[in-house]
């Protein structure tokens, strides 16, 4: 690669991100062609993809070094201290020019290969159907049929080719309302609640400004509206704050007048918009990033960061949404300016709450292919895949997954996923390490031939899929409860630790009872199938001719399988009980973990005027 | 009459949102809140019963517990032998027996080997309501010690005590060092030698270094704890309020600080192998705080359902802390007393932060965290009842009413306090003490229930539990089992047995 100035940097200090006393680890810098790594001391490797980097910063020249930060979309911050400045300034500038891709082909899923033959990569890709989503959903049917109206991507450049509208609307309807919406997505199904008839679609603005308005796009949403028999009237939601929606009329854009559509509730629910996100995540971070954080400044920072409060605001409108359709049996329109961004946040995330099917593993898939991936989320300017706009990136998916995590909490044993999987999607949203999430929409994504060049995410997450279990998942522990009912009360939002500080171990708990539970469960499977295979033993044993040892397990056909369970019992414990010893192994008691040594130092420095005892965890001067 | 109205006392306490698991007994619980005006000034009267020979526990006669039971479970004797086996530098005092050295202490306290009751008289007289320095804990596996005391009176003028100097001196061999950790600020300190009070100061005690490390105490914390309870009350707060609230009642950053303080003295005797002493002023309220939550981090025998007991037992019950004073009317009081602070609830706290962080090291659950804290503050037993020990010989508490730890320690009680993943851990845990690692520990949820976005019978129920129990986990494993009763019956994890009480009421 042109770019690599130098590929190998020696003596690098890592340095601990919240250790005051500078503590760091000590090792080798590699740069290749896909990854940033760093190997200390003792072989603990650090790898960091190119396209995980946000920003590489170089300090002032201190003492030990140049010192090198890198923070990476994954919320990973590191910070070296390279010895020598000119290796510093190679360093940064081959990661400025490897961390800013111009071509969606230099991106590193046309580089990565698998090892999965072409079969498999095509199977891959075939794994989520959305066609065969739309059916379990239950359409076509009656009321909705799929529209070829966008087959060539002529009438909206966003949108899939394959779009559900009322059987009602016909064609020249959906060409007229398209033309009165903002980039063409007129509204379109986006999920069908089967038992109340209700549906969900989902659109962007209408060029509405102050006064205009289009028959076409009022019939659309008749249409709408009486496809669903058992309410006779409908909501429309605009995700936006009022404020922001009314500004938009100057523009010639704007919102739907009451009294131009028949039978429609409108309703704003005021999420902000992604200029406003992104800057509240980066004040967020910026705060969760202090050293020596106090209770306080950590308090007022997340309060004025403002995060909590868009995360609630978002669930909040899924929850109103939800509302609609569970008490009110009525359809909903949802928009925001353009319909890929806040609108998709809400669909996901009330499909999410009304349907058990996307709380499973593959469901979740599913719910991001279709209200995200093939709706035209622009991960691409979102996620920053590309070297583009600043202004455009923002953590609107992040957000929704972080709400979704909110719905975990409240519901522990509703959801077949855990937190993990939330990181790792998370993970490769931006990794771009996989073609699902690169370019911005459907078209684009098909004029990169991705499924012919790139692989497919998704049979990846369902291999490791032990990994994403949740050991609380009853599928039918209520069957009421098919309908989360999540409380939105303020102190029931809590700060995504586990997120922002992943990679920062020594703030999370020492003992994780998630893997111990999974443990505990996979060692109970293992044991029952051992139980059954026994007994299908006992069973041919007892099956075979001979008369004298048949009358014997007769005689004792219970305590028989009790006696014979046992040695292979112990067998098959033996193995496991190292895996639950490394469970239960306390990172916390190790002093590395601790930052404990420093304190060492620092004390044995004959009698420093300031004491400092640090293990991350307290800390003092007197 | 007495015992009705100690019976009113529960009732009225659950009616203001403290749930008791046990109160009301004769089902007159179920009050009204608009109950009339004459009826609210005598149960005003009545559950504020000021002698302590008039409460419920003297009163109270299970059928199955016999009375002396469980009131000797944990003797300092049995103690100071597991220290004796390892060491004989310290002895079993009984200078106290007659409470006059110090009124506030037990009779037996673990003093040095090499010091006479006599110089322990004199030292005494030197601190602060008699509260000289003694053992709190020994460090098994170096050897060092914690010690606490009150305040030395050093006054304006400087006073010395040599008694006071060798007895700290006898505790550190030559050229060893020890760390005074002062639960106060470093000026707060220097201003209590106006009041008679103050430090110990280098050039008397050389070989002692003094730390400061303020923890809030008294009227403050429990304005921070009131503020806490209404912030968690208002469902109605928007995330900014809700924010700014949590901020500003300071709760976290006292458990955190407590959290702090307590890892310190913990550090400087496992890591830097030196004795401590913990004293603030009193040395009955933010030591004890320090020096049992830093047991609990050092010492795995403290992690246990039994050992947790003996330890309250040792830690705050014998070591004076004033439970009559301080745990009087929780956070809903219309008269607010002057000596009204939750210290105890801040420890709690604190243990309940450490078994979030700290899962399978714990033996027991939230549960017995909630009805010790529940106990502490209205209880049918006997066992937090009064000031001292003193007091409780006085009142005869041993012989009249029944021990908290009989009860809980009978089989079938004791089941469900237990933590099913506990497995024991004989290393120190080190939490960490960062603000995105300390959580709510959340109660108070009597609003939101009445807000739900749109109720369904089941999940009231399900929070209405959680407000009975008053106080609940918020996350992990706590929170589905309280959430969740199921879980228990989870087919996953059939060998899972969640610590709960399926005897307990849901309220509907």
């Amino acid at each position: 690669m042109e770019h690599i100035r130098t590929t190998k940097v020696e003596q690098v200090k890592l340095l601990d991100r919240f250790s005051t006393s500078n503590k760091s680890l000590t090792g080798t810098l590699y740069l290749t062609a896909t990854h940033l790594l760093f190997i200390d001391s003792s072989r603990r490797e650090t790898w960091i993809l190119h396209h995980h980097i946000a920003a590489v910063e170089k300090l002032p020249l201190t003492t030990s070094g140049c010192p090198l930060v890198i923070q990476c979309k994954n919320f990973r911050i590191v910070h070296f201290v390279v010895p020598r400045e000119r290796d510093c300034h190679d360093v940064y500038n081959s990661l400025l020019q490897l961390s800013r891709t111009a071509k969606y082909e230099e991106l590193y899923a046309f580089s990565y290969n698998p090892k999965q033959n072409e079969s498999e990569q095509v199977k891959g890709w075939q794994l989520i159907d959305l066609a065969e989503e739309y059916k379990r959903m239950g359409v076509p049917n009656d009321y909705w049929q799929l529209s070829d109206a966008n087959r060539d991507y002529k009438i909206c450049e966003t949108y899939p080719r394959d779009l559900y509208v009322p059987r009602t609307a016909s064609k020249p309807i959906i060409v007229g309302s398209s033309k009165f919406r903002s980039k063409g997505r007129f509204p379109v199904l986006s999920y069908y609640h089967k038992d109340k008839k209700a549906a969900i679609c989902r659109c962007s603005q209408p060029l509405s400004g102050f006064s205009a308005r289009c028959l076409e796009d009022e019939h659309m949403l008749q249409a709408i509206s009486k496809a669903n028999p058992s309410n006779r009237y409908m909501y429309v939601m605009d995700t936006r704050p009022k404020l922001n929606a009314m500004a938009n009329r100057a523009a010639g854009k704007g919102y739907e007048n009451e009294d131009n559509y028949s039978n429609i509730r409108f309703q704003f629910v005021g999420i902000e918009n992604i200029h406003v996100m992104r800057s509240s995540l980066q004040k967020l971070l910026e705060v969760s990033g202090t050293k020596g954080l106090s209770v306080n400044d950590f308090l007022s920072g997340l309060e004025s960061s403002g995060w909590l409060r868009h995360i609630k605001a978002v669930l909040d409108a899924a929850v109103f949404l939800v509302k609609a359709i569970a008490v009110e049996s009525a359809s909903v329109l949802v928009h925001c300016s353009d319909g890929w961004d806040r609108t998709s946040q809400v669909c996901s995330l009330g499909a999410l709450l009304l349907d058990s099917y996307y709380r499973t593993i593959k469901g979740f898939m599913v719910l991001i292919e279709k209200d995200w991936i093939s709706f035209g989320h622009k991960f691409s300017d979102r996620c920053c895949q590309l070297d583009g706009d600043p202004k455009e990136i923002s953590p609107v998916f992040t957000q929704f997954l972080e709400s979704v995590w909110n719905l975990m909490e409240q519901f522990p044993q509703a959801f077949e996923y855990n937190e993990a999987f939330l990181l790792q999607i998370h993970e490769h949203v931006h990794s771009c390490q996989f073609g699902n999430f690169l370019g911005n929409c459907q078209k684009e994504r098909e004029e990169l031939k991705l499924k012919e060049k790139t692989y497919s995410l998704w049979p990846f997450l369902l291999d490791e899929q032990k990994k994403y279990q949740n050991p609380l998942y009853s599928p039918d522990f209520s069957p009421e409860l098919t309908l989360l009912e999540p409380n939105t009360v303020s102190f029931n939002f809590k700060f995504w630790r586990n997120m922002y500080h992943q990679f920062d171990r020594s703030m999370h708990p020492r003992q994780s009872v998630y893997d111990l539970i999974m443990n505990m469960s996979e060692q109970n499977k293992q044991l029952e199938k051992d139980i059954k295979e026994l007994e299908a033993k006992i069973k041919q044993k007892n099956g075979q001719p001979d008369a004298v040892l048949m009358k014997e397990h007769q005689q004792s056909a219970h305590p028989a399988p009790m006696a014979l369970k046992t040695p292979p019992c112990f067998k098959k414990e033996q193995p496991l009980i190292p895996v639950n010893d490394a469970v239960r192994t306390i990172e916390g008691s190790n002093t590395a973990d601790n930052r404990y040594s420093e304190f060492m130092e620092e004390f044995s420095k004959a009698e420093p005027a300031v004491v400092s005892l640090e293990y991350g965890v307290a800390r003092m001067t007197c | 009459m007495p015992a009705l109205a100690c019976s009113w006392d529960v009732a009225t306490r659950r009616e203001q949102g403290w749930g008791l698991q046990r109160g009301g007994r004769w089902g007159r619980s179920q009050l009204s809140p608009c109950a009339p005006a004459p009826i609210f000034a005598l149960l005003q009267a009545l559950s504020s019963v000021d002698s302590v020979m008039m409460m419920y526990p003297f009163f109270y006669r299970p059928q199955d517990l016999r009375l002396e039971e469980g009131w000797h479970l944990f003797p300092l004797e049995q103690y100071f032998q597991q220290i004796a086996a390892q060491t004989s530098q310290w002895r079993l005092s009984d200078l106290n027996r007659d409470f006059t050295t110090c009124p506030t202490y037990p009779a037996d306290v673990i003093v040095p080997a090499a010091v006479s009751d006599d110089t322990l008289r004199r030292a005494a007289r030197f601190r602060q309501g008699g509260r000289f320095p003694v053992l709190s804990y020994y460090h098994p596996r170096n050897g060092t010690v914690l010690l606490r005391s009150s305040q030395p009176l050093t006054g304006p003028n400087r006073k010395r005590c040599p008694e006071d100097e060798v007895l700290l001196g006898t505790v550190l061999d030559e050229g060893e060092r020890g760390f005074i950790i002062d639960t106060r600020s470093a000026q707060a300190a220097k201003q209590a030698r106006m009041t008679g009070g103050g430090t110990e100061p280098k050039s008397s005690y050389p070989q002692w270094k003094r730390l400061h490390r303020p923890l809030e105490r008294g009227r403050p914390l429990q304005e921070s704890f009131i503020k806490l309870v209404e912030a968690c009350n208002d469902a109605s707060l928007s995330m900014d309020r809700w924010l700014s609230r949590l901020e500003s009642c300071r709760w976290l950053s006292h458990v955190k600080a407590a959290l702090s303080t307590a890892c310190l003295a913990a550090q400087c005797l496992d890591r830097e192998e030196a004795s401590v002493l913990v004293h603030g002023a009193e040395g009955t309220d933010t030591t004890l705080l320090v020096t049992a939550l830093a047991q609990v981090i050092l010492d795995p025998g403290c992690r246990t359902v039994v050992g947790f007991q003996g330890l309250l037992e040792r830690e705050w019950i014998e070591a004076g802390h004033p439970f009559h004073l301080r745990c009087a009317r929780s956070a809903y009081s219309h008269a607010r007393l002057k000596q009204e602070a939750p210290l105890f609830l801040l420890f709690l706290d604190c243990v309940w932060q450490l078994s979030r962080q700290f899962p399978f090291s714990l033996e027991f659950g939230e549960s017995l965290l909630l009805t010790l804290f529940d106990n502490a503050y209205a209880s049918d037993y006997g066992t937090f009842l009064c000031n001292n020990e003193k007091e409780r010989c006085l009142c005869k508490v041993k012989e009249n009413t029944h021990s908290l730890w009989a009860w809980l320690n009978q089989p079938e009680e004791k089941k469900k306090y237990l933590n099913p993943l506990y497995s024991h851990n004989p290393l120190v845990i080190w939490p960490s003490v960062e603000p995105q690692s300390i959580q709510l520990w959340q109660g108070e949820l009597g609003p939101a229930l009445r807000q739900l976005p749109f109720s369904k019978p089941k999940a009231r129920a399900v929070l209405a539990r959680r407000h009975h129990l008053g106080w609940v986990a918020c996350g992990g494993l706590g929170k589905a089992a309280l959430l969740f009763p199921q879980v228990t019956h989870n087919p996953l994890s059939p060998r899972l047995i969640l610590p709960m009480d399926p005897s307990l009421p849901v309220p509907r």
